[in-house]
């Protein structure tokens, strides 16, 4: 058990997005600047708003007001004989202020739903947009998790506020500065006694606030640890069956799970004692306007009617200081999803898109790639390339080999630009990548990967992502080009079958096959795979070897890959040891001298024997 | 449900009794307010004021009071309840087999044991209680009006019924279009993830616009059912406001006629607005906690479907002292259900304590199926496998799984330490087993990570490439010392260096354990001590290496690689 308690989930740095400690209702600058610029479009609407909902509460605070009136104006008349005119005038004023009250309501609600709505919307479409548009090395950093959960959580919490919190918000805030107002001037001594307790429940209002922000965070870690608990041991039950691990996993839940109830229990004894705490103070304050005001009656300082006024306005005085209360954890949520999300906003994409594009010579890409001076490191003491010169002529295809962290992949991502260099330049026919905009640079460059993404949609769909303008008849031929139509073709709906989520429903070797497809069917200029056969069988693997002939025959390629079979297609072989190019020729030359390839050559065809 | 409850049979009975002293006390107030206007103030009964004042203090703290001590007694039997039933789900999905957990997501499972959980929860606690309360104030509130003065009670009981029929069809129509809303919200989700975890696809082929465009007008449809949603809410809360006013304005009128004609006191009056404003609210959200308790029975239902699944795989009885590790497998079939094809039938082999047999196979041939069916992940449907004689289905599940150890070609990692992660099958291992594991499976990278074999990985810690995940699934199996090793093409990630070093290691592995060995390879292949062929769900051909290369052209087209490549490489053949 005491193993269990600590040590089990290990070390980690950090995690960036922890509630900020500090939990403020007011926002940090660029919130502020981010909810400013959401709700600029709607300052019309936002006066239109404010007008209506004013109107609201106006009319519905009269009407206890109006039955003072009628109690100490309406009944007298009758008592003494005389008709009930006036009371059926009053009557119909509190009936037009309740139907005032309603159409403005219902103008309100609709109106602030459709503001709120189009912000989500915009603010959903400027966050998306913009993780599109950081570079990968933001993504690497940041990691997908985090992206879906800005993109889900975060922006729901926001929803959240805008669905239920801010409409609550604002009528109770209304309501409660409305009534104040109203007491004092109906009766200002016996508003003044109404108002002594208001100190005490603001204290109380702020001691909760203060204490549910400890609460509700506390609530957060410890449900998101279950959480990650569950869908771990469910995605992962495989290997927890097969490694006898639910005993362990059993005991590690109960006590995450305990860990949540305790977290909850807290909450709920917080709410216990604040939700009568303001019934008391409401119920006493009540009690004493009665006791006061029936004193001030006594001796006709004050009427029947304002008696009955003060009761019925006191309790829409205490009810909404609940509801606020409520939606403190929502409002706090949505802040804390607004910081994360303007500090998205704010992330500069590290591989910039040109202010002043450049064209290519001759309108269309050659494939002739250069590296001058090339310099990268991700750690500024460590550079992977220290200084790197190259140039591979148009439609040459060059194999690249080393050892893990040689600086292949590097080499490879500088040439699709996902990173940019720390020095010197990567050219494309003589044009530097960082003067060319992406749908030139991109159409020019492709880039195939191990890992092979597929899409949920079609098969189809996928081969057509890599253009989306292109035929049926386009598509078959690719797949045909590629190997991969036989295996297609079998599949339950052929091309049209749905490849289930993230392709799962095909073996790592079909997603592949697509995969090239989808690049075949891109036509680059300069197409680059890295290690992108390694999760091939034989067979397949053959398939694509063959296909690759026809394939890198009138365009650059570059090709990394640990197996040495791809390698032997090439016309020209790089070996690089720690950013440096060490051999240089021919894959027959290098083999026929005895150099490192020669060296590694040997050891993998030992490993074939 | 019951059983759960049990515990806090007590703790209910208390919580129902505060519920109704605290109702009690919300309606005594208003009746106070009218003694004192019709005694005091308009008789001049000075007197009678402070009493019935302190009276009127007295209520209102026994109604917060009683407040207080229902929330308080309450909190120990709803989060006992839902905390228990969340134990027990957990412990029963771990028990369900892998058939189970192919067909459902782990995020409807986990929907189950957190939304699902917290809306009964939720209707335990605050739900159940609250429409017994409303129903009860309702009627108390109403008998006690009709009593006042029938025909004003009368006009009040009325005005109920509209708000109760519109409450039950805006819930019903909400719930609706709260479902689309979600639905789509799931769309849309998917789409994020897509566009998260395939970056570098859509990176690779600067397709951010065609992505964009498809996440627009997923969230445009967000956008319109929200809207919807709106509207419907904005005109039932209008509503809402306007039935109560309305009447409130028929109750003065009638009322003061009453009082003209003498029937009824103007403190009568007084105490009747306010206690019909006290209806209000029981009233209105009457549809509310109708359709919350419709929602508690779905999501109990949805738990029900998963915790009554019986598990298809159970535990047998004996257990195997000194296992010798020889495994046979005896016309072995497996075919999914549902399904006709058989993934596998007739398989017949024979793997002897101490031999290690490679199994090669195109994709899809039934490789990973094979190896899932030794340690019981699934069952075969015709034959069986024996242990030393024994049916698996007749041993322990603990006793089998403890002979048997795999490492899978996918690794998976757990957001746990890296030494949890390697014990995962042995907890009691000494440091020396982890040092001598994590050296067989080359996996020595893990000294250097920041806190060394303490440091968190896997999904919400460090992240590790995909050849340094499978040397740590190779490094956990090995660990757990088994009879019998399945190796599912654990090295498929690592580079040819690696990928030796492994090898020679796992070499002196497999010489004291049984082995069952998954290969696309050649070098893998020779790890082992013979081959069996997997074709078409079958084993079609047992023997050396280097006797099936050289007679079973089948074989040779998966495993020699370049056999048709380059005919200048002829040494290859």
């Amino acid at each position: 058990m005491t193993t269990a308690t600590t040590t089990w989930r290990g070390v980690a740095s950090e995690e960036q997005d922890e509630l900020p400690e500090k939990v403020s209702v007011l926002l940090r600058a660029r919130s502020r600047r981010l909810l400013g610029d959401l709700l600029s479009p709607y300052k019309k609407s936002i006066a239109w708003l404010t007008t209506v909902i004013v109107i609201s509460n106006a009319a519905g605070l009269a009407i206890p007001y109006l039955v003072k009136v009628g109690i100490d104006e309406g009944i007298p008349p009758m008592l003494h004989g005389g008709g009930p005119a006036t009371m059926l005038t009053v009557v119909g004023v509190i009936l037009a202020a309740a139907v005032t009250q309603a159409v403005t309501r219902q103008a309100f609600l609709r109106l602030s739903g459709r503001i709120g709505q189009s912000i989500l919307l915009e603010l959903r479409r400027r966050v998306f947009d913009h993780f599109q548009r950081l570079s990968l090395s933001f993504h690497e950093k940041y990691t997908s998790g985090r992206v879906i959960s800005r993109l889900t959580s975060d922006v729901e919490a926001i929803a959240e506020l805008l669905q239920a919190g801010f409409d609550g918000l604002v009528t109770a805030v209304l309501t409660m500065i409305g009534t104040a107002v109203l007491l004092l001037v109906l009766d200002v001594h016996l508003g003044l006694v109404a108002l002594v307790p208001l100190p005490i429940l603001l204290l109380f209002t702020r001691w909760f606030r203060r204490q549910s922000a400890i609460v509700y965070r506390r609530t957060r870690e410890t449900v998101a640890l279950v959480i990650v608990h569950f869908v771990e041991s469910m995605t992962g039950i495989r290997a927890v069956q097969a490694f006898r691990r639910e005993p362990r996993n059993q005991e590690i839940f109960k006590e995450l799970n305990d860990g949540y109830r305790g977290a909850n229990a807290s909450s709920m004894q917080l709410i216990a004692v604040f939700m009568p705490g303001i019934k008391l103070i409401g119920n006493i304050t009540v009690g004493g306007v009665l006791i006061y005001g029936a004193y001030l009656a006594f001796n006709q300082e004050v009427t029947v009617g304002v008696l009955a006024a003060f009761l019925l306005y006191l309790r829409q005085f205490y009810e909404p200081m609940q509801e606020i209360s409520q939606f403190y954890n929502t409002l706090q949520s949505a802040g804390a999803a607004l910081e994360k999300l303007s500090g998205v906003l704010e992330e500069e994409p590290d591989v910039p898109e040109p202010r002043d594009p450049q064209p290519l010579p001759q309108g269309r890409a050659r494939g002739k790639v250069r590296f001058e001076d090339v310099r990268f490191a991700y750690v500024e003491e460590m550079p992977i390339l220290p200084n790197l010169d190259l140039t591979i002529p148009a439609g040459q295809s060059v194999a690249l080999v080393g050892a893990t962290g040689a600086g292949k992949t590097t080499l490879a991502k500088l040439i699709s630009r996902f990173y940019d260099p720390t020095g010197g330049r990567v050219l494309l026919d003589g044009v530097d990548l960082r003067t060319l905009d992406e749908p030139t640079l991109r159409q020019a460059v492709v880039m195939v990967t191990q890992e092979n993404f597929l899409f949920s949609g079609t098969v189809a769909d996928n081969i057509r992502f890599g253009r989306p303008e292109a035929t049926e008849r386009q598509i078959r031929e690719a797949a045909k080009a590629i190997g991969a139509h036989d295996f297609i073709s079998a599949l339950p709906e052929g091309y049209d079958t749905e490849v289930g989520k993230r392709g799962g429903r095909m073996s790592a070797g079909q997603r592949q096959l697509v995969a090239f497809a989808r690049a075949f069917l891109a036509d680059p200029a300069v197409l680059i795979l890295d290690e992108a056969t390694s999760s091939l069988d034989v067979p397949s693997e053959r398939l694509v070897q063959r296909a690759l002939r026809t394939i890198l025959a009138d365009r650059t390629a570059l090709i990394i890959a640990h197996r040495l079979s791809t390698v032997e297609i090439a016309d020209r072989v790089l070996v690089m040891d720690r950013g440096e190019i060490v051999e240089d020729g021919p894959p027959d030359q290098l083999i026929a001298a005895s150099g490192r390839f020669a060296g590694l050559h040997q050891a993998w065809l030992d490993s074939l024997s | 449900m019951k059983s759960y409850l049990r515990p806090y049979v007590l703790r209910l009975v208390l919580i129902w009794l505060a519920a109704m002293i605290g109702i009690g006390a919300s309606i005594t107030l208003p009746l106070i307010s009218e003694q004192v206007i019709d005694g005091p103030v308009l008789h001049g009964d000075q007197g009678a004021l402070l009493p019935l004042g302190l009276v009127a203090l007295g209520v209102g703290a026994v109604e917060a009071f009683m407040i207080f001590f229902r929330r308080w007694v309450q909190i120990k039997p709803v989060l006992g309840l839902e905390t228990a039933i969340r134990d027990d789900l957990y412990e029963h999905l771990q028990r369900l087999p892998m058939g189970f957990h192919g067909d459902w997501q782990s995020g409807q499972l986990l929907s189950r044991a957190t939304t699902d959980l917290s809306t009964i929860r939720r209707f335990l606690g605050f739900g159940m209680l609250f429409l017994v309360m409303n129903i009860l104030q309702l009627i108390t509130v109403t008998v006690l009006l009709l009593n006042k003065y029938w025909p004003l009670g009368l006009l009040v009981a009325a005005s109920a019924v509209p708000i109760v029929v519109v409450s039950l069809r805006f819930e019903k129509r909400y719930i609706r279009i709260s479902r689309q809303v979600q639905d789509q919200q799931g769309d849309l989700a998917t789409l994020v993830e897509e566009s998260a975890i395939g970056i570098r696809t859509i990176k690779a082929f600067g397709r951010r616009h065609h992505v964009f465009d498809n996440y627009d007008e997923a969230a445009l449809k967000v956008y319109g059912s929200s809207l919807d949603k709106v509207r419907l809410s904005a005109k039932f809360f209008a509503f809402l406001g306007l039935i109560p006013n309305v009447t409130l304005a028929l109750v003065l009128l009638l009322g003061s006629l009453a009082v003209g004609s003498g029937s009824l006191t103007l403190g009568g009056l007084v105490a009747f607005t306010t206690l019909m404003l006290q209806l209000v609210w029981p009233i209105a959200s009457l549809g509310h906690i109708l359709a919350m308790a419709q929602e508690a029975m779905t999501s109990a239902d949805r738990v029900m479907e998963v915790m009554d699944t019986v598990p298809a795989i159970e535990s047998g009885d004996r257990t195997i002292d000194t296992p010798r590790g020889h495994l046979r497998f005896e016309g072995v079939g497996f075919s999914f259900p549902g399904s006709d094809e058989p993934v596998l039938h007739d398989v017949w082999l024979d793997v002897r304590p101490g031999e290690t047999v490679a199994i090669v196979g195109a994709t899809g041939s039934g490789k990973t199926t094979l190896t899932a069916l030794v340690p019981r992940l699934i069952d075969p449907t015709e034959g069986r496998i024996t242990i030393d004689g024994q049916d698996v289905r007749d041993l322990t599940l603990p006793a089998l799984r403890s002979v048997v150890a795999t490492a899978f070609e996918e690794p998976t990692l757990f957001s746990m330490s890296v030494r949890e992660n390697l014990t995962l099958g042995r907890l009691d291992a000494t440091e020396e087993e982890l040092a001598a594991a994590i050296q067989t499976a080359q996996a020595m990278f893990v000294y250097d990570l920041p806190w060394g074999l303490d440091t968190r990985i896997g999904e919400q810690g460090l992240s590790l490439s995909g050849g340094q995940r499978q040397r740590l699934a190779l490094a956990r199996a090995v660990l757990s010392k088994p009879r019998i090793l399945v190796l599912d093409d654990t090295l498929s990630a690592l580079d040819v260096e690696t990928e030796a070093l492994v090898e020679e290691a796992l070499r002196h592995v497999l010489r004291e354990a049984t082995g069952i060995v998954v290969a696309h390879r050649a070098s893998t292949v020779l790890l082992a001590d013979k081959v069996a062929l997997l074709r078409d769900g079958t084993i079609t051909h047992v023997g050396r290496h280097n006797e099936l290369l050289a007679e079973v052209p089948e074989y040779r087209e998966l495993l020699a690689q370049d056999a048709d490549f380059d005919p200048s490489e002829g040494a290859l053949r």
